[in-house]
């Protein structure tokens, strides 16, 4: 039957094992010395060893959250592998990728969706970007999307990347922000010149196949005057018994009256903790909107966060979160409106099943010069049995008098009436709660990338087989 | 006389701690049109669900046939693939799923009515227009923000899609002003002339029933059957009312 096939699909597609052969693997836990050693492979400049060395200092006298959020139990910093590097040089051709890792993002359809859909694609595997290219028309019209790596060995972009790198989350944000800044490793760094547009998306894809391993990429994003571009984030990985790490950082600047769209289909496999932090400064007119499908991992603190620092931005969160068995979701924006006449809206959904616990957190400040700022959220969550949780922390922080805003939320459930009428109609009750499931993520799933919105919708097939006994 | 389609036998059917029909016998004949008129409350739309397999009542006693099969434990899905359609007094609403999408797939699941994307695009707009549906409403979400007779018709569109072998219409004229009933009516008339379908008619107003042959007439109080006749039963109801058989059957419900 279709159904099967779907779900046959799906599994192969994530969870699959490559075996790590002749892999670079630094030795478990966090030292000054595996820090330097990671600055020496990669010929860093003085200046980012030295913040390597301050974010591990700090590391270490940072607390874990204490009192929120889900548990991090499970996650034993002493034995995470910070640094895999795959024994492959970065390459523009898909040809000098080795055979094994080639196959791993053949299978994810990334060089299928880069002939088609794509200006430029980069691709992450375990530490490293093994693969890089971009369209040349794209780089004709001087847009660059290289890796921090080379960026830095670049004379005429390192002063760009050093102004701008970790200047907008401080390693001083939380305890794996430091932690990253100490060990980070493989990236994007994309440069969009004043009033260019991108007529196709730049997508990175981060692919973590070492067992026990962290993923620490760093994705620097400067979209200058008038520019505009859509950015996709994919990422996934097999599943482990033991703990895998993310812990990356985006930092986007948007420049005046520029566009900027920032897609992620996160699908991390169910041993992951996913410790994310995005964050995005917007100049005056511009504009900044988040997409944002998570599926995977185990446990996920993410936040994506918009400084809307001009007058007449704006900004739009769009997500959903999909909570299954052994899974607790902590996820959200965060939104601070400095500029007047600023203009902020948040819309989420969540779906919880089989015990999944999914938790909506929000923080929106709107600060004492941001005159008739506007910001509304919304979020809808939808519970699939008994045993799932689903909790809404909206926060609302207004220092300005004349703001406006506005939050809506609702928990739900799949009316039985509903699932009679559709089975009334010939459906399966599989089938018929399908059905509600995608029609309740449509609103969102029609805001990704389309073969994304295809693979949610096939995900959530995935997922909701399972529960039908 | 035509072979039986339906033959409801003994029914006892309520939720947990109630019964609320009791006894029913009703056996329907290939292409008759039965109507089933009694006072609010009476039990009439119990009936059209539990013969649909309602999973919100339990069957207590009796049996229910369907084409010469016993489905009283059988699914709503295999019902309704078996040639049954239940029409809603109150259709739900599905946020998010297109009513285009959601029609060609209860089409695509019945191999007799595959039938390739163009022929099924310009059946579905052959019948919008026949029953005086907006194109538009054919895009939008699944009964979401339509108006009350633009989710009947939507009902009448499914029913003429999927021409099933019995009907049961449950208050299918409620709530619609004379336009709307008209186009209703007209759609009944359709899917009997079009598939010789059987027909169960719910309802306690005999306007929609003008237009409508009628075989047989079925009068429910308090849960039981109390009284059959032809279609002149129609007429003594709508100039005496339902008093007559309340009072009959006294205080033993």
């Amino acid at each position: 039957m279709a159904r099967t096939h779907v779900q046959d699909i799906n599994r192969s597609l994530y969870d699959f094992v490559m075996p790590e052969v002749d892999a670079e693997r630094y030795a478990d836990g966090l030292t000054p010395a595996i820090v330097r050693a990671i600055s020496e492979k990669k010929h860093e400049p003085a200046w980012m060893l030295e913040m390597r060395l301050e974010a591990l200092e700090r590391y270490h006298t940072m607390q874990m959250p204490a009192n929120w959020g889900p548990s991090t139990k499970g996650l034993d910093l002493n034995h995470i592998s910070t640094y895999v590097a795959p024994n492959a040089k970065r390459t523009n051709s898909w040809d000098d990728v080795p055979a094994d890792i080639k196959e791993t993002f053949e299978r994810l359809g990334i060089p299928e969706a880069e002939r088609e859909t794509l200006a430029g694609v980069g691709a992450q595997y375990d530490s490293e970007i093994v693969y890089h290219n971009m369209r040349e028309s794209v780089a004709d019209q001087g847009v660059i999307y290289t890796t921090i790596e080379d960026a830095l060995a670049d004379p005429e972009l390192e002063p760009v990347v050093r102004k701008h790198f970790g200047t907008l989350i401080p390693m001083t944000e939380h305890k794996f922000s430091a932690l990253h800044y100490a060990v980070w490793s493989g990236s994007s760094f994309v440069y969009v010149p004043a009033g260019v547009t991108l007529p196709f998306p730049l997508q990175s894809y981060f692919r973590l196949n070492a067992q026990g391993a962290g993923q620490f990429e760093h994705t620097l994003i400067i979209v200058e005057e008038g520019g505009n571009l859509h950015f996709i984030e994919g990422c996934s990985a097999p599943k482990y018994n033991v703990a895998n790490l993310h812990a990356g950082a985006v930092e986007i600047f948007v420049g005046s009256g520029a566009h900027m769209r920032y897609s992620t289909i996160e699908n991390w496999s169910k041993n992951m903790f996913n410790l994310n932090t995005k964050r995005a400064t917007v100049g005056a007119d511009a504009h900044m909107e988040w997409v944002s499908g998570s599926f995977g991992s185990h446990v996920s603190y993410l936040y994506p966060s918009t400084i809307l620092a001009g007058d007449n931005s704006d900004c739009e969160f769009t997500g959903i979160t999909f909570a299954g068995a052994t899974q607790d979701l902590d996820t959200g924006c965060k939104v601070t409106m400095n500029g007047k006449n600023t203009n902020a809206s948040v819309n989420t959904k969540s779906i919880s099943k089989d015990g999944g616990i999914n938790t909506f957190r929000s923080s929106v400040i709107i600060g004492p010069r941001a005159e008739n700022a506007r910001a509304s959220v919304s979020c809808q969550s939808l519970m699939l049995d008994d045993m799932s949780r689903s909790d809404t922390i909206p926060a609302m922080d207004v220092r300005c008098a004349g703001a406006s805003v506005g939050h809506e939320a609702t928990i739900g459930r799949i009316a039985d009436e509903t699932v009679f009428y559709l089975m009334s109609r010939g459906c399966s009750e599989g089938e018929a709660r399908t059905m509600v499931v995608n029609g309740f993520a449509n609103p969102i799933s029609k805001e990704l990338p389309m073969e994304y919105a295809v693979e949610m919708n096939n995900l959530i097939k995935l997922e909701m087989e399972g529960a039908i006994g | 006389m035509a072979e039986t389609l339906l033959r409801v036998a003994g029914l006892s059917a309520g939720v947990a701690d109630k019964t609320i029909l009791h006894n029913v016998d009703l056996e329907i004949a290939r292409g008759e049109a039965h109507v089933l008129m009694g006072p609010n409350g009476a039990g009439k739309s119990t009936l059209g669900h539990v013969i649909m397999g309602d999973p919100a009542f339990e069957v207590m006693e009796g049996s229910i046939l369907f084409d010469g099969a016993d489905i009283t434990e059988k699914s709503p899905t295999d019902r309704s693939l078996a040639g049954m359609f239940l029409s809603y007094q109150a259709p739900v609403e599905v946020p998010g799923l297109p009513l285009y999408t959601f029609l060609r797939t209860i089409c695509q699941m019945r191999p007799e009515l595959k039938t390739t994307a163009r022929k099924f695009r310009e059946e579905v707009g052959a019948l919008a227009d026949e029953l005086d549906l907006d194109q538009g409403l054919i895009m939008r979400e699944l009964n979401v923000g339509f108006s009350g007779g633009e989710k009947k018709k939507i009902e009448m569109l499914q029913l003429l899609l999927l021409k099933p072998q019995l009907a049961i219409l449950d208050e299918t004229d409620s709530g619609l002003d004379v336009d709307a009933l008209s186009i209703v009516s007209k759609g009944i008339e359709a899917y009997r002339q079009r598939c010789d379908g059987s027909l169960l008619v719910i309802t306690h107003n005999t306007r929609i029933l003008e237009r409508l042959e009628v075989d047989r007439t079925h009068i429910m109080v308090r849960g039981r059957l109390v009284a059959d006749g032809p279609a002149s039963l129609i007429g003594e109801i709508d100039a005496h009312g339902f008093e007559h058989y309340e009072c009959e059957l006294g205080d033993e419900a």
